[in-house]
C-alpha cells in the first residue's frame, strides 16, 4: 500500500493534541453523569481500579526510552520505558530552577534511588497510578484506600478534618463530597516519597489535594493538585482515568513486595557463597 | 499488694476447681444473644469502628489452673486490679532513666485498652491449650529446625518474617494481639469487610458475595478468605496459606475460620478454630473480646525503618572476620 499525503491528518492530529493536553475540555464536552449511590446518598466509588497509562514511568509526557543503564545489558525492551501522553495539565511540571538539578540527579541514579525499588510505600499521589489496582472501601463514615503495592493503606476521615500526629508515608487524608466528587485533602508526607520512576519529587511541604469523579459505570476522573512551594514554583495538576476491574472474580492480590527487594537493600551483607535460589533455607 | 493477689489467685483457683465454677460462660452467651447490634446502610451487621484486640488473658491456660475455663466475678476483679498494679509498676520503673529499657509511655504505648475478660485462657474448653503436634509435625519442625542450624545468620531470608518486615506473627489470620500497637479497623463496603491491622499494615479485604476461594495452586502467606453473614455474625473462612507463617507450628494445609459478632456498643467478640490435619489431631478454637478505641490507627511503616536487619548481618559477617583473622 502507498501512504499519500491526506490534507485532513495536520489538523486532526492538532485536534488529538489539543484534547490530550486540556482532558478536561474533553470531558466538559459530556453531558454530565451522574454515579450510582450508596444508601446514604453518596456517588459510590467502591471497586477496583487502576490507572491504564504509564504515568508511574513518568507524570511528563514522553517518548519509549532505553532502560536504565544497570539493567539495559539484562532486562532490555522489557524494563524499557514505555511511552505516554503524559498527564500533567499543561505538559511540563514547574520545578523552581535551583530544585531541577535534583530530579536530574534522581533520574540518573533512578535504580539505586527510587523508593518503589525497595518496596517502600509510595505515598500520593503515586499510589494512585502505580501499575497495580488499588480498591476504595466506602462506608458512611470513612472511605478507605488499599493498594496492592505493599499492601499500602490510607484510611480517609470523612469527618471533622483532624491534624495529623506525625509525617508519615502515606499522609494524612481528610475527605469531604463536593458534588459529584470525593475531594481528598492530604498532608503531613514524608519528603522519602517520589512521582515516578523518573526521579520526580518534592519535599515534606507537600500538599496534594485529589478529586475523584465518577464519569461512566466503570470509570471515574482522578485529578491532583500538587503543591510544594520548595519544590515548586505553583501548584501543577495531574489528571487520568481510572478504570474500574470489571472481572467477576477481580480482588485485590497479595504483593508483599518486601521480600523481592531484600537483594538490593541486604544482598551485599548474605555470606559470601550463598545465594537466595539454590539456598535450602526453609524459611525463604 | 501483687503478691497477696497472686496468693489469693491460687487459692480462689483451687477452690474453683472444688466447686463447680458459675456458668459465666451461659451468661456470656446470652448477652451476645440479647444486644441487637446496628446495621450498615446494605443491611447486615454494622461492625466499623477501631478496636483494640490487647488482652492480659494468656493463649494457653496456665497450668496450675488445671481445667477451670472462667474466674469468678470476685477473681475477675481482682485480677484486672492486679493487672493494672503491674503495668503501674512497669510504668515506673521505665521512668527510671537508671532501668530503662523501653520507656512505652515515651511513644504512648502504655495506653493500651485491654477487655476485662473471666477467662483463663484464650483457648477455650476444659483443657485450655493447643493440642499436642502430631508426629509428622513433630517430624517436619525437626528437619526445618536442622535445615536452619548454624545457618540462621547466613542471609536475609533465614531471619523471621517479622523481623524482615514481611509480615508479623499476630496477623494470621487467626488475628492475635501483637503486644504493642493491638489495634484494628474495620470498613465494609457492599459486599465485602475490611479488616487493616495497625501492625504492620496489612489489609485482609473480605468478600460476602458468596464466591469461591483462589484456585489451589495460588497460595499466599495471609491465606485466601471468604465471608459470609450468620445471623449478627461476620464467618470468615481462610485457607490457601503457604507453609511460611506456620502459625503454631502449623503447615500450609491450614484452615482458619473466625466469627465476629459485636456483644455491645463497645466490644467485639472475637473466636477463631484452627484445623490443620497434619499439624494436630484435632481442631481447637480461641476467643479474645476487643474493645472499642476512639483513636485512628496510625501508618506503622516497618519495611521503611529497618535498621535492625542489616545491623544483624553486618554484625554476623563481622563476628565472622573476626574469627578469620583470630584463626591465621
Amino acid at each position: 500500500m502507498q501512504t499519500r499525503f491526506h490534507p485532513f491528518m495536520p489538523a486532526a492530529a492538532l485536534a488529538a493534541l489539543a484534547l490530550a493536553g486540556f482532558p478536561a475540555l474533553g470531558q466538559q464536552a459530556q453531558a454530565p453523569y451522574r454515579a450510582p449511590r450508596t444508601a446514604d446518598g453518596k456517588p459510590n466509588l467502591n471497586g477496583i481500579w487502576q490507572a491504564m497509562n504509564n504515568a508511574n514511568w513518568d507524570l511528563e509526557g514522553h517518548a519509549a526510552g532505553m532502560p536504565a543503564k544497570e539493567v539495559v545489558g539484562i532486562l532490555g525492551a522489557q524494563f524499557a520505558t514505555p511511552p505516554d501522553l503524559g498527564v500533567v495539565d499543561g505538559g511540563s511540571i514547574p520545578y523552581l530552577p535551583a530544585a531541577l538539578q535534583k530530579r536530574k540527579d534522581n533520574f540518573a541514579s533512578r535504580v539505586k534511588l527510587d523508593p518503589e525499588v525497595k518496596c517502600y510505600m509510595p505515598g500520593v499521589p503515586r499510589a494512585t497510578y502505580m501499575p497495580y489496582p488499588f480498591q476504595i472501601v466506602q462506608s458512611t463514615q470513612n472511605v478507605m484506600f488499599v493498594y496492592e503495592y505493599a499492601g499500602s493503606v490510607r484510611v480517609v476521615n470523612m469527618a471533622a478534618p483532624t491534624k495529623a500526629p506525625a509525617d508519615s508515608w502515606m499522609g494524612w487524608s481528610n475527605g469531604k463530597w463536593d458534588g459529584e466528587s470525593l475531594v481528598v485533602d492530604v498532608t503531613s508526607q514524608i519528603e522519602d516519597t517520589w512521582f515516578d520512576r523518573s526521579g520526580d519529587y518534592h519535599s515534606d511541604a507537600l500538599h496534594v489535594v485529589e478529586r475523584y469523579t465518577p464519569r461512566s459505570p466503570d470509570t471515574m476522573m482522578y485529578e491532583a493538585t500538587i503543591e510544594d512551594p520548595k519544590v515548586f514554583s505553583r501548584p501543577w495538576k495531574i489528571s487520568m482515568p481510572l478504570y474500574r476491574h470489571v472481572e467477576k472474580n477481580a480482588q485485590l492480590m497479595e504483593f508483599k513486595c518486601v521480600e523481592f527487594a531484600e537483594e538490593v537493600l541486604y544482598g551485599h551483607l548474605r555470606k559470601p557463597g550463598t545465594d537466595p535460589y539454590t539456598s535450602t533455607n526453609p524459611n525463604k | 499488694m501483687s503478691q497477696r493477689v497472686v496468693a489469693f489467685l491460687f487459692f480462689a483457683a483451687l477452690i474453683a476447681v472444688v466447686l463447680v465454677p458459675p456458668p459465666l460462660a451461659a451468661q456470656t452467651a446470652n448477652a451476645v444473644k440479647s444486644w441487637t447490634p446496628p446495621k450498615t446502610a446494605d443491611g447486615v451487621p454494622d461492625l466499623q469502628g477501631v478496636y483494640s484486640n490487647a488482652t492480659t488473658v494468656p493463649l494457653e491456660r496456665p497450668k496450675n489452673l488445671g481445667s477451670k475455663e472462667f474466674y469468678t466475678e470476685q477473681e475477675t476483679a481482682e485480677k484486672a486490679k492486679a493487672d493494672a498494679a503491674a503495668a503501674a509498676a512497669r510504668a515506673a520503673r521505665d521512668a527510671d532513666p537508671n532501668t530503662v529499657h523501653y520507656d512505652l509511655g515515651q511513644f504512648g504505648l502504655d495506653q493500651r485498652v485491654t477487655a476485662v475478660s473471666n477467662r483463663t485462657s484464650q483457648v477455650i474448653g476444659s483443657e485450655g491449650t493447643i493440642p499436642p503436634l502430631l508426629p509428622e509435625a513433630q517430624a517436619r519442625i525437626a528437619a526445618k529446625n536442622a535445615a536452619m542450624r548454624g545457618h540462621n545468620f547466613d542471609d536475609v531470608q533465614h531471619r523471621s518474617l517479622s523481623e524482615r518486615c514481611i509480615m508479623w506473627p499476630n496477623e494470621g489470620p487467626p488475628m492475635l494481639s501483637p503486644g504493642y500497637n493491638s489495634d484494628l479497623q474495620i470498613v465494609q463496603g457492599p459486599g465485602y469487610v475490611a479488616i487493616m491491622q495497625e501492625m504492620i499494615h496489612d489489609t485482609r479485604i473480605i468478600p460476602t458475595d458468596g464466591r469461591p476461594h483462589l484456585p489451589e495452586n495460588i497460595r499466599v502467606l495471609m491465606g485466601d478468605s471468604r465471608g459470609h453473614w450468620e445471623g449478627n455474625t461476620l464467618v470468615i473462612d481462610t485457607t490457601n496459606f503457604t507453609d511460611r507463617t506456620a502459625f503454631r507450628n502449623s503447615g500450609e494445609n491450614l484452615h482458619v475460620i473466625e466469627r465476629l459478632t459485636r456483644t455491645s456498643d463497645k466490644t467485639l467478640l472475637y473466636q477463631f478454630t484452627v484445623d490443620d490435619p497434619k499439624t494436630w489431631a484435632k481442631p481447637w478454637s480461641a476467643e479474645v473480646t476487643w474493645v472499642g478505641i476512639n483513636n485512628p490507627i496510625y501508618e506503622y511503616a516497618c519495611q521503611e525503618g529497618n535498621y535492625g536487619l542489616p545491623n544483624i548481618l553486618s554484625g554476623q559477617r563481622a563476628a565472622e572476620k573476626e574469627q578469620a583473622n583470630a584463626a591465621k
